[in-house]
């Protein structure tokens, strides 16, 4: 399974004017790992559904990331 | 920084006397297409692309001057000789008017050359996306260029460049790959 956020350590610099995130993070939603859906996935509740934006689990893309990792370096 | 070699990635040979060709090819010269744009494009996203692929667009983006310098080589040579009266045949006379044989960056509709051609999301997807659907609209263009032009000489050397995008786009279809690789499972929490 692949996960919806990827994380990097940019270089730092001993000479950075400014306290240095150490970790960056990245999207990469479900779209860019199914080539063409299959037919028949599980669907969401219709009120579910309408309240996601897609009928699919397999196409839900949460933001942001629900790890509370976004490029804070805390 | 860059080191200068002092000769074209692919020698350039213009055969015929047919200056309405170079008002076809400034399109990828100064176009939303061109290799200005594209090297423009790929040198500025470097900083805050990911360090694994950072590299990639530094190499691309330089190739990416060397064409256009070989752009740039073909339409002075088609134009350094013509008369004011062969500009005006050529449908050049508009770039006569203001440029005399100067090249200039706009497209071939005359349509000055702008940042907004490309973009910089911060995004590393959308922004190896857009890379990826720039080298495919330029190999685009050198097949309407080709289509255009009877010159053998000016079609092999576009025949090149048109490769080359198809090599750039591969790469930077490997570099969404990379992008999208789950790297040692080490999460950060
Ligand atoms: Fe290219």
């Amino acid at each position: 399974m692949f996960t919806q956020f990827k994380y990097w350590e940019p270089y730092i610099s001993p000479f950075d004017p400014c306290p240095p995130m150490r970790i960056k993070s990245y999207s990469t939603p479900p779209q860019l790992y199914i080539p063409f859906q299959p037919k028949g996935l599980p669907q969401f509740k219709p009120m579910e559904a309408l309240y996601r934006g897609t009928l699919w689990p397999a196409l839900f893309s949460p933001y942001p990331d629900p790890k509370k990792r976004g490029d804070q370096d805390e | 920084m860059w080191y200068y070699e002092k000769k074209l990635q692919y020698p350039v040979r213009v055969s015929q006397c047919n200056p309405m060709l170079a008002k076809f090819l400034i399109e990828q010269y100064g176009g939303a297409d061109g290799e200005l744009a594209a090297a423009l494009r790929y040198l500025n996203q470097r900083y805050t692309i990911p360090d694994k692929v950072a590299g990639l667009l530094n190499d691309i983006g330089t190739e990416e001057f060397a064409h256009l310098e070989m752009i740039a080589t073909m339409v002075y040579k088609l134009t350094k000789d013509a008369t004011p009266e062969q500009m005006k045949e050529a449908g050049l006379g508009a770039h006569y008017a203001d440029h005399d044989k100067a090249l200039f960056f706009h497209n071939a509709a005359g349509a000055p050359f702008t940042a907004t051609y490309f973009q910089a999301k911060g995004d590393p997807i959308a922004d190896i996306y857009e890379d990826i659907a720039a080298e495919e609209k330029a190999r685009a263009t050198y097949q309407w260029l080709i289509n255009m032009s009877d010159d053998p000489d000016i079609n092999d050397g576009l025949k090149f460049l048109r490769e080359r995008e198809v090599v750039h786009s591969m790469r930077f279809r490997e570099a969404a790959e990379i992008l999208k690789e789950e790297r040692d499972k080490k999460t950060y929490y």
